[in-house]
């Protein structure tokens, strides 16, 4: 087994973790971020909606509200820091009724007092003139211009890139099996290739935190996941919202979204359901006709024709109502970042400096680096050039005049530079680039990526994944099938032989 | 603008598929000097490569050819007609100006300014995400096509175990295709009451191989977390919704989806080309001429055809009223004309040309449609001016077979302004 020693392990390569891994980075800190998955991003964060929240949903004095509120004043900085496409598009909470315009007046009071900016009643015809896209029942809203969106795989792995380029050591496929404890503090974690020595350990497991605080002896919160289907619509649907529209609140969730992303896509979602089954990434038809019924309820012309792709993912919601941001009480050094939902990925930038003063204050040594580099250079992004541009690309470098993916025109040098700066799968290919996000869904370009990937991994294409583990795209060679059918064929005969 | 290649060229084929090559070749023969067919792909023949199965050219050749054959002859022939086939070339935008902006990784920037162009970029599949089926998004779902070229061109395998959503020409093949590759095909499950590809199909790729066809069913969840574990299958209402207390379960590792293909145009809808929302694809004339002059469609882009060999009777015509158009327009003369509409009446999905030059003419009109639904002991009608053109009698009509009838212009009146095609009841 590989052995590596380090200050401070993080468990999980999600927003949260990659945000500490980045933050760490700034520190002389030997760092180990491990991952379960094939790549960053591949649980809960890559299914976010990528709303940047403002901050009036949450309960003064709460974590949720100040991580928010300051999570989200950080974020033109990081975007700018790491290239990440963000755009500060407003909220815009929207009332059907007089009842629901009291919950937008507690939501206004509630916003000032969590300290968010700017924020407005609006009436009916202030509301319409903002967004016409709005449906006539409307009668207020609460517009809160800080709201922004973000891509959420996008932003996790410029996190994860700048840390491992700032020193953080990165492990895919890496789910910690067992805590090593001395004393009651924890000495190492275990995965199944290597033993990570570490006197800190960050648990930012997101759905897996409580397995992992249990395995230090810590059962002080437990992870209750609720799912939540998102719908994207086909970006010919056009700009029919520029706020991110909200509907008032429900008890467990913000309820369902008009969502224009930061990749010009309309998504709505998410819808909210518990569930004991940590892998239950199914969409439903009862959750697709919940979403539309609520979606079009705000912004009639959301249509389900304009479908282009679907899929769920699972918040790690958990038994206490807050962020569950401490050192654990059952294992010194174990630092939990769990139970991080909604609004976690606003939240993430703040959560990370305040575990970064947890550490302190455990008695982490820390010196901040000298030569710390906060900027991760932009990936390129052809179909976003001007022509001239364009031209001067394929000058420096053929490959991008070769076209992979012709719905989101990704060209080939895009693709290798996705599978340099860390893709390993057709999966972590679409998310870093946008090949196979469009119209076709992959149609086209799947076979293309697939042979990028496995020349530029020096692999047999038979062995390329959808997203790790056994989701291997086409598992058998040319002939494979016929030949262990023949060989079958040989040993009947033997027996048969051999009477 | 800066370090790009700009040309003259008389006719821009965009799309080195059948149609296109098709065009290329009957532009070049009508006379027009310089034709190129922008390809984006490394070689020319579009989809053809990878339909190593026969049944092309029954009609054009009067024999049958695989894909490659079929496409090889055309390639042929492109060459020894002086066609320039520009590969690795992907089309970014065409404009009404009719100038075409290209990218190659040898040629960097190309902006080609054309006589005419015709858009020849052929049709795609639809994907899992139009069709929102519940479930999981494991690995081992692909359009039918794309399995097609994993297997007969990557060299690769989808799965042990496989399902086949929808009984599209493409499911079928893959069906037999899989089945010879040493995979079980355990069904075809098709929504509709009736197969959506050609009858020679369903004997041939189902039938002979003995692979059960569900009519009226419906793939109503996915099953499986990183690789797909199987298929819940159920009978549907009248509304098309699964029945759910007659699902059942088939355990499989590939699910392949032939639900539809859709005219690729993206290029057409950016340039201004007006599209006929019943095919996906630009409205033409009779000409292939679309509403943009100069502009010109043929193949699957204009509407999803059942054979090859349409396809390339689309092109050659496409071809020759480009380079003739192209003619005209350095010659500087540009004729206006009147043009009438062609309506689809009864049981007519859509009908193609959308649109006819009115006037005196001598040719023949030919109309490719597609009935709305199956129908029995027909009559096939074509009518202008509350005069019946021409009738056939046909036995059975479905969606999934194109139909063509062809009336003699000649019986057109010169003022004539409408044209209807019907499907009626003998």
């Amino acid at each position: 087994m590989h052995i590596l020693r380090a200050d401070v392990a993080i468990v999980g390569a999600g927003v949260v973790g990659a945000a500490v891994a980045r933050e760490l980075s700034r520190y002389d800190l030997k760092t180990v971020l491990l991952e379960r998955e094939a790549e960053a991003a591949f649980g809960t964060s890559k299914a976010n909606s990528g709303v940047l929240h403002a901050g009036f949903h949450s309960t003064p004095g709460s974590l949720k509200a100040s991580l928010c509120v300051r999570g989200n004043a950080m974020f033109d900085e990081i975007a700018e820091e790491l290239c990440v496409p963000l755009r500060r598009n407003g909220i815009l909470m929207v009332a059907r009724s007089q009842e629901e315009t009291l919950v937008l007046r507690e939501h206004f009071e509630q916003g000032r007092q969590n300290g968010v900016p700017g924020l407005l009643m609006l009436d009916r015809d202030e509301a319409r003139a903002l967004e016409p896209g709005l449906a006539p029942g409307i009668v207020a809203a609460l517009y809160a211009p800080t709201g922004g969106v973000v891509c959420p795989y996008q932003l996790t792995f410029a996190l994860v890139e700048n840390a491992v380029a700032n020193g953080v050591r990165f492990l895919t496929e890496s789910p910690v099996t067992s805590i090593h404890m001395r004393n009651g503090r924890v000495v190492a974690v275990e995965t199944p290739g290597a033993l990570i020595e570490a006197g800190y350990v960050i648990n930012a497991a997101g759905l897996y935190a409580d397995d992992v605080a249990r395995m230090a002896g810590d059962e002080s919160f437990e992870i209750r996941p609720r799912k939540g289907e998102e719908y994207l619509l086909d970006r010919r649907v056009g700009d029919i919202v520029r706020s991110t529209i909200f509907p008032v609140p429900t008890p467990v969730s913000k309820g369902i979204l008009v969502i224009p992303t930061a990749d010009g896509n309309i998504m709505v979602g998410p819808t909210a359901e518990d569930t004991r089954d940590r892998t239950d990434l199914g969409t439903t038809r009862s959750g697709f006709a919940a979403v539309f019924a609520a979606a079009q309820g705000m912004v009639p012309s959301v249509a389900p024709r304009d479908v282009i792709a679907s899929f769920a993912g699972l918040r790690a919601a958990s038994s206490e109502d807050d962020f569950i941001i401490r050192p654990s009480s059952a294992a010194r050094g174990l630092i939990h970042a769990a139970g991080i939902e909604s609004p976690g990925l606003t939240a993430a930038p703040a959560i990370a400096e305040m575990v970064v003063e947890i550490l302190k204050g455990e008695g982490l040594e820390m010196q901040r680096r000298q030569d710390f580099n906060p900027v991760r250079p932009a990936p390129a992004r052809f179909a976003h050039k001007s022509r001239a541009e364009q031209a001067r690309l394929i000058a420096a470098d053929p490959s991008f005049g070769r076209v992979v993916c012709r719905c989101e025109t990704v060209t080939e040098a895009e693709v290798v530079d996705a599978i340099r700066r860390g893709a390993r799968t057709v999966d972590g290919v679409k998310l870093r680039t946008r090949a196979g996000m469009g119209r076709c869904q992959g149609g086209f370009c799947m076979p293309r990526v697939m042979r990028i990937l496995a020349r530029e991994l020096g692999i047999s294409v038979e062995l390329v994944t959808k997203r790790g583990r056994n989701s291997r795209i086409a598992p058998y060679p040319a002939k494979a099938l016929l030949l262990e059918a023949a060989s079958e064929v040989v040993a009947a005969s033997e027996v048969v032989a051999r009477g | 603008m800066e370090g790009e290649r700009r040309t003259w060229v008389d006719v821009a084929v965009i799309g080195g598929g059948p149609a296109g090559l098709a065009a290329a070749i009957a532009a070049r023969r009508r006379g027009a000097g310089r034709v190129v067919v922008v390809e984006r792909d490394v070689r020319l023949g579009g989809i053809l490569p990878q339909c190593i199965h026969t049944g092309f050219g029954l009609k054009w050749f009067g024999e049958e050819l695989s894909g490659p054959e079929y496409a090889k002859r055309f390639i042929e022939e492109a060459a020894s007609v002086g066609v320039e086939p520009m590969l690795e070339t992907m089309v970014l935008e065409v404009s009404p100006e009719l100038k075409v902006v290209a990218v190659s990784p040898s040629e960097g920037l190309i902006v080609l300014e054309c006589g005419a162009i015709v858009l020849a970029m052929g049709c795609r599949e639809r994907a899992r995400g139009a069709l929102a089926i519940p479930g999981t998004r494991p690995a081992g779902i692909f359009t039918a096509g794309t399995a097609q070229r994993l297997v007969n061109i990557e060299g690769v395998v989808p799965g042990r175990r496989a399902v086949v959503l929808g009984s599209g020409d493409v499911g079928l093949i893959m069906a037999r295709r899989l089945t010879l590759e040493g995979v079980k095909v355990e069904a075809v499950i098709e929504i509709m009451s009736y197969p959506g590809g050609l009858a020679r199909n369903i004997q041939q790729c189902l039938r002979d191989f003995g692979i059960p066809l569900y009519l009226g069913h419906t793939v109503s969840r996915i099953h499986g977390l990183d690789r797909l574990e199987g298929v819940s299958v159920a009978p549907v209402d009248d509304a098309q919704m699964p029945i759910s207390e007659k699902e059942w379960f088939i355990p499989c590792d590939a699910l392949l989806l032939s639900v539809g293909l859709i005219p690729e145009n993206e290029l057409s809808a950016d340039c201004g080309v007006v599209l006929d929302p019943a095919t996906g694809g630009p409205m033409v004339t009779e000409d292939m001429e679309t509403s943009i002059s100069g502009v010109f469609a043929c193949g699957n882009v204009v509407h999803v055809h059942d054979l090859v060999d349409h396809v390339t009777e689309d092109g050659m015509v496409a071809g020759k009223a480009a380079a003739a158009r192209a003619s005209e327009r350095m010659a500087g003369r540009q004729t206006s004309r009147l043009l009438g509409e062609v309506r689809a009446g009864t049981n007519v999905r859509y009908v193609v040309p959308q649109r006819f030059v009115q006037g005196a003419r001598a040719d023949r009109l030919t109309f490719s449609l597609r009935p709305r639904y199956p129908e029995e002991n027909v009559v096939l009608k074509v009518s202008a001016g509350g005069r019946v053109l021409r009738r056939q009698k046909k036995e059975k009509v479905r969606p999934g077979e194109m139909l063509q009838i062809g009336v003699d212009g000649r019986l057109l009146g010169a003022e004539e302004d409408t044209i209807t095609v019907s499907i009626e009841r003998d």
